[in-house]
């Protein structure tokens, strides 16, 4: 779910002034056991993270960035000078952006079970020297928040002034606000919902099963076999990609186009837009963990604040809420539509919360909360200046 | 009143009449909110607190700016994201002739307010009056538009809007007439060119 076309990087010796520039990567480790939502216990564990800007003395301006279901902890800026492209969510990040890092210490981590540093299931397991593979527990949007909270204790942030997240990220906004109603003072709920439908769960079962049935998958111990699902993950990417657009945006994109110009009667490629999903598809199954991809999926399924208020309303889920919230949707997404994005902000009003509600017209679907668009990044821009850092006359 | 609150009352003759009705420390929602300037001074004036409703990108992005909660959503599909009976006050602050559906907004407020407060331009103004006899459609201060081009849709006069409400079966409780920003007590619909109602759902 990267954006088509980053922010443009020069070159080094002309830097541009709104990116963050090179970042390292810093890990944090963790020793004290954590016992997740599953009822299993990590021992320890390591989280990947970056930070952009500064944290400010009364640490009040950190701001963390939740990724979705194939990000990670780089977020903005580059790690060297053969990076081709800038972190994931660049076009929001940095110096006079919308999430200005002169104003703000950002920090974009690698979630819990991701396979980008931090202990998932292509690590080893310290008690077999083996990668975890299939003995790696699942983790819900639950565990993330609390792993989060962990890393903000070792950075000395006792309150965000903001947690931001798109899609599965938003969903992690929204439940730090109910595990951690003191220590988040801003939620960025953006392109996301309470809970999947029962659409989106086929969606991703479908996924999971094009992974789960590859021969190379081994039960999730395809390390061992030096092999990786990779046609399971493909397929699992290809279906996720269709969801991700508009009709309408695959529509101008792609069209009937042929790349030949004219039918081969085979089963090649034929039409642009299958080059476009095959491609997508691969550079997706070179770089990514399939175990990682089954166990998002499952933590976008679990998700849902209502299930352990006894199964009771959302409005009731979100009483102990205090942050105040930015949520946006977009017009034609339909993975997490306008309507989800909708019950948050119905359910926040019945419990007479601050929050503001935009519906962004994009014909984008749901990758358009990657996408710039200038009402969008503005409002996220305005949100985000009103912030009260002591700073504000 | 300090001399941004004064600029906030100049602007709209009607802001000031609404802040003297709401009680202090009321939970309002402003449909139409625009710029949320209304729901800014009444949160200055009258330690009010409550949500903006407008349609429209750009004043999603002036209430943002003005810190004021705001909700985007086309008030012609109605409230069903509200309550019945969640807030104090609804307002409706010139925007009642530009909407389609008038009936239905007006019942709608009143399930979501305890009470609702409406201000709209009088058509009935007698400028606006000598200008149809004149030949044309009206065009004033309240009425800055051309008949091409404006959103008022549904314009009516005092006496239009107060049989409305007696066909909705809505009880009047107050009622200001203001011209260029003083109160017009004598031939209030044809000397006055704004009108500001307070209103209640008789059951």
């Amino acid at each position: 779910m990267r954006p088509n076309k980053p922010d443009s990087y020069t070159t080094v010796h002309s830097p541009d002034p709104t990116s963050v520039g090179f970042v390292t990567p810093q890990t944090a480790r963790f020793d004290t056991p954590i016992k997740l939502r599953s009822g299993a216990v990590l021992d320890r564990y390591e989280l990947v993270y970056e930070t952009y800007g500064q944290l400010n003395a009364d640490k009040n301006n950190a701001v963390l960035i939740c990724h979705a279901l194939s990000g990670n902890h780089h977020v903005a800026g580059f790690h060297s000078e053969h990076d081709k492209r800038p972190g994931w969510w660049d076009t929001m990040i940095g110096p006079g952006k919308p999430i200005d890092t002169n104003r703000f210490f950002v920090i974009g981590l690698n979630n819990l079970g991701g396979c980008h540093g931090s202990t998932g299931p292509s690590s080893l397991n310290p008690a077999t020297g083996q990668p975890y593979g299939a003995h790696f527990p699942l983790v819900t949007v639950d565990d993330w928040v609390e792993t989060q909270a962990r890393l903000a204790d070792q950075l000395g942030i006792q309150q965000f002034a903001a947690v931001v997240g798109g899609s599965l990220g938003g969903m992690q906004a929204l439940q730090w606000s109910i595990t951690y109603p003191e220590r988040i003072r801003h939620a960025l709920v953006i392109a996301a919902a309470p809970k999947l439908t029962a659409q989106n769960i086929a969606f991703n079962d479908v996924a999971r099963q094009a992974i789960l049935t590859d021969p190379d998958f081994h039960g999730g111990d395809y390390y061992a076999h030096e092999v990786v699902p990779k046609r399971g993950l493909r397929l699992a990417r290809m279906l996720g990609h269709i969801t991700y657009l508009s009709d309408d945006v695959m529509g101008s994109k792609f069209g009937r186009m042929l790349r030949a110009g004219a039918f081969q009667y085979g089963y090649d490629v034929e039409f642009e837009i299958e080059s476009y999903l095959r491609y997508q598809g691969d550079k997706f199954a070179e770089s990514f963990d399939a175990n990682t991809y089954l166990l998002m999926t499952k933590a976008l399924d679990y998700f849902d604040p209502t299930h352990h208020h006894n199964e009771g309303s959302l409005a009731q889920a979100l009483q102990s809420v205090k942050a105040g919230f930015l949520i946006v949707s977009f017009t034609t997404d339909w993975r997490f539509a306008p309507e989800r994005s909708r019950e948050i902000v119905k359910a926040l009003l019945d419990n007479e919360r601050d929050v503001t509600y935009a519906e962004i017209t994009s014909s984008h679907g749901h990758d358009a909360f990657l996408m710039v668009d200038p009402y969008y990044h503005d409002l996220v821009r305005a949100y985000m200046q009103r912030i009260d850092l002591g700073d504000v006359a | 009143m300090n001399a941004q609150m004064m600029a906030h009352a100049r602007q709209r003759a009607d802001f000031e009449t609404i802040a003297e009705w709401v009680q202090s420390g009321a939970k309002v929602l402003d449909l139409g909110c625009g710029d949320g300037s209304l729901l800014r001074y009444l949160k200055e004036a009258r330690k009010v607190w409550g949500y903006g409703v407008e349609i429209a990108d750009e004043k999603i992005l002036a209430c943002t700016k003005n810190g004021v909660n705001v909700i985007q959503t086309d008030l012609e599909s109605g409230l069903s994201g509200f309550e019945s009976g969640s807030f104090d006050y609804v307002i409706l602050s010139q925007t009642l002739q530009s909407m389609k559906h008038t009936e239905r907004i007006m019942q709608e407020m009143l399930r979501v307010g305890r009470q609702a407060i409406v201000t709209f331009p009088n058509f009935g103004y007698w400028q606006h009056r000598l200008q149809v006899i004149a030949g044309h459609m009206p065009v004033s201060r309240d009425l800055p538009y051309q008949w091409y081009d404006t959103p008022n849709i549904h314009l009516c006069t005092l006496k239009d809007f107060e049989a409305f409400c007696i066909k909705l079966n809505v009880r009047i409780l107050e009622r200001s007439v203001i011209h260029r920003g003083h109160q017009v007590s004598v031939l209030p619909n044809l000397l006055g060119s704004l009108a500001v109602y307070r209103v209640e759902q008789l059951s």
